[in-house]
């Protein structure tokens, strides 16, 4: 193998040395409960706490609003069911999403409308950003919540939080963001930024998966999801994962410092979405400019995905891609479907996500190594025969 | 989900990728939509042996290793021989296949069935079996 590149980045990190060594002691040696009174448990306490504030201080917010939950996941659910089950009790039965939200904010949303709520499913143009107008048709008097993602992980696509806080505010409904993507690679300022609720995940930033928070500003009340042994202010049950809470704090921190940095991460994806859509019959997929700084999504015509991540895979690349073969559900990504790319270039959908640890010379060596690997798959394509025969009605 | 070596051996490696120029009976099978498109090309001697085949697929890894691998079982073989080849034989010369990537095996030996059948057309011979389909319907 000439070299390996993990270019998976939004599935997951790796967990950073800092964030490790800050994490050690925690297990070894300051492994009390935080309900515990005595010195052991007051000591994990304080450390649970400093957490909270460190997380609070880079976000913008105060640390009482913040709350650690087991991931972004959870911290989705909890928000969505959350909100949607106390707003009820106001009247209002009607939910705002997306067509492109993660499956953990999109099957809350299916469940709550199985259990009486409505739902409006709001769409996306060609880039993928969430039209502003069907979202100000669809709230109304009833809405009780808006969940829209900051930032898309398969397509990297960034929405318009603000405005969307500005329709839902303008009708009385609770916003809430799914970060999980955002966090750690675009500056988010709670203090300007007037969403009700946010989440976020460890595992996208170089903390250790398992680990997340969900934002919930002062003010706003929703119901447990988690009930328990009164941790978190009541608010979730469960003894508190100090070790893990400190690494999310530090990879917060580290990704804090680091947001100066990312200029350089963008050089290099818009290095791999210019070199890559050089291929013919390949286009970006997401906002060219308004996107997150390590994603790159492309989709290359008369191939499919799982065959050309066997062939990354086997030359050290690692990478991703939102073609039907590879889900379990052999259906292509809704986000793709969404932003109506046709199913045949969403089957060679190919996402590329980069990060502070990538370098030039892995970004050489990806955009070497997967033209010929779309050459060899398209000459074992029947649909490239027929473009190369000029029978393709579609090239 | 994990492929076993035979079958990287033959994703990597595909035997009897191509066309066939005047091929006595070409099956294509699938759908582009829900994934999947397999081409199959037969040359057949007067004595119904199959002397020749080639395939082209757009598909996963298990979509590809199958048709290389069912090329390689009929090749040399007599049509009726072919025409008993089920899936479950494919996977099993590949030593097996994650189970949501069956279908896909199923594909290869409808893509087969289709070319023979292609043949019996061409030459006036009556289709006296059956191709089971490995998607649904639409
Ligand atoms: C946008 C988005 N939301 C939620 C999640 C789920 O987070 P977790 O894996 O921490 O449960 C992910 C990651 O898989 C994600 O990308
Ligand atoms: S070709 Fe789509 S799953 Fe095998």
């Amino acid at each position: 193998m000439a070299r390996f590149v993990y270019a998976d980045n939004a599935a997951t990190t790796p967990v950073s040395r800092e964030v490790i060594e800050e994490m050690l002691p925690c297990l070894e040696e300051c492994y009390g409960n935080p309900s515990s009174l005595h010195q052991k448990g007051r000591e994990a306490k304080e450390i649970l706490d400093s957490a909270r504030e460190r997380i609070a201080k880079v976000l913008g917010c105060d640390a009482s609003e913040i709350y650690f939950t087991s991931g972004g996941t959870e911290s989705d659910n909890w928000a969505i069911r959350g909100a949607a089950i106390k707003m009820k009790a106001k009247g209002r039965t009607h939910i705002v999403t997306s067509k492109i939200e993660h499956h953990a904010v999109l099957h809350t949303c299916d469940a709550l409308e199985r259990e009486g709520f409505t739902v409006t499913r709001i769409g996306v143009d060609a880039d993928g950003v969430v039209d502003l107008e069907e979202l100000s048709r669809a709230v109304n008097e009833k809405t009780a919540l808006v969940a829209i993602m900051y930032a898309n992980n398969e397509v990297g696509t960034i929405e318009p939080i603000r405005e969307i806080c500005d329709i839902a505010h303008s009708k009385g409904a609770l916003v809430f963001t799914d970060a999980v993507q955002a966090v750690g690679n675009v500056k988010i300022d709670l203090s300007t930024l007037p969403v009700d609720m946010l989440s976020l995940s460890g595992h996208k930033l170089h903390a250790p998966k398992g680990i997340g928070a969900l934002f919930v500003r002062k003010g706003v009340s929703i119901n447990n999801l988690i009930e328990g042994g009164g941790q978190e202010k009541r608010r979730r049950g469960g003894t508190e994962n100090v070790a893990f809470a400190v690494g999310l704090a530090a990879a917060l921190e580290m990704a804090e410092k680091r947001l100066c940095e990312l200029p350089r991460v963008e050089k290099m994806r818009d290095r791999l979405i210019d070199e890559l859509t050089k291929i013919p019959y390949s286009k970006l997929n997401g906002h060219r400019t308004n996107r997150l700084p390590g994603n790159a999504n492309i989709g290359f015509e008369f191939i499919e995905g799982e065959s050309m991540l066997l062939w990354l895979d086997i030359s050290g690349i690692c990478a991703s891609t939102g073609s039907a073969c590879s889900s379990a559900s052999l259906d292509p990504s809704h986000v793709l479907l969404a932003m109506g790319v046709p199913h045949e270039r969403a089957h060679g959908s190919l996402r590329l996500s980069i990060s502070h640890d990538t370098t030039d010379e892995d970004i050489d060596y990806i955009i070497e190594t997967l033209p010929p690997i779309v050459e060899k798959l398209r000459n074992m394509s029947p649909l490239w025969e027929e473009v190369v025969k000029g029978n393709n009605k579609n090239a | 989900m994990k492929y076993s070596e035979k079958v990287m051996d033959h994703f990597t490696n595909p035997r009897n990728v191509g066309e066939i120029e005047n091929a006595d009976g070409v099956g294509v099978v699938g759908n582009a939509k829900c994934g999947d498109i397999m081409k199959m090309y037969l040359k057949i001697d007067e004595n119904d042996v199959i002397t020749d085949c080639k395939f082209k697929t757009f598909g996963c890894g298990a979509a590809i290793a199958t048709s290389s691998m069912a090329t390689e079982l009929v090749k040399g073989h007599t049509v009726k021989e072919a025409l008993a080849l089920t899936n479950s034989a494919v996977v099993e010369a590949l030593e097996g296949l994650p189970p949501v990537k069956v279908h896909c095996s199923v594909l290869a030996e409808e893509a087969i069935k289709t070319a023979v059948a292609d043949y019996y057309n061409k030459i006036g011979r009556e289709i006296d079996f059956e191709i089971e389909k490995a998607h649904d319907e639409e």
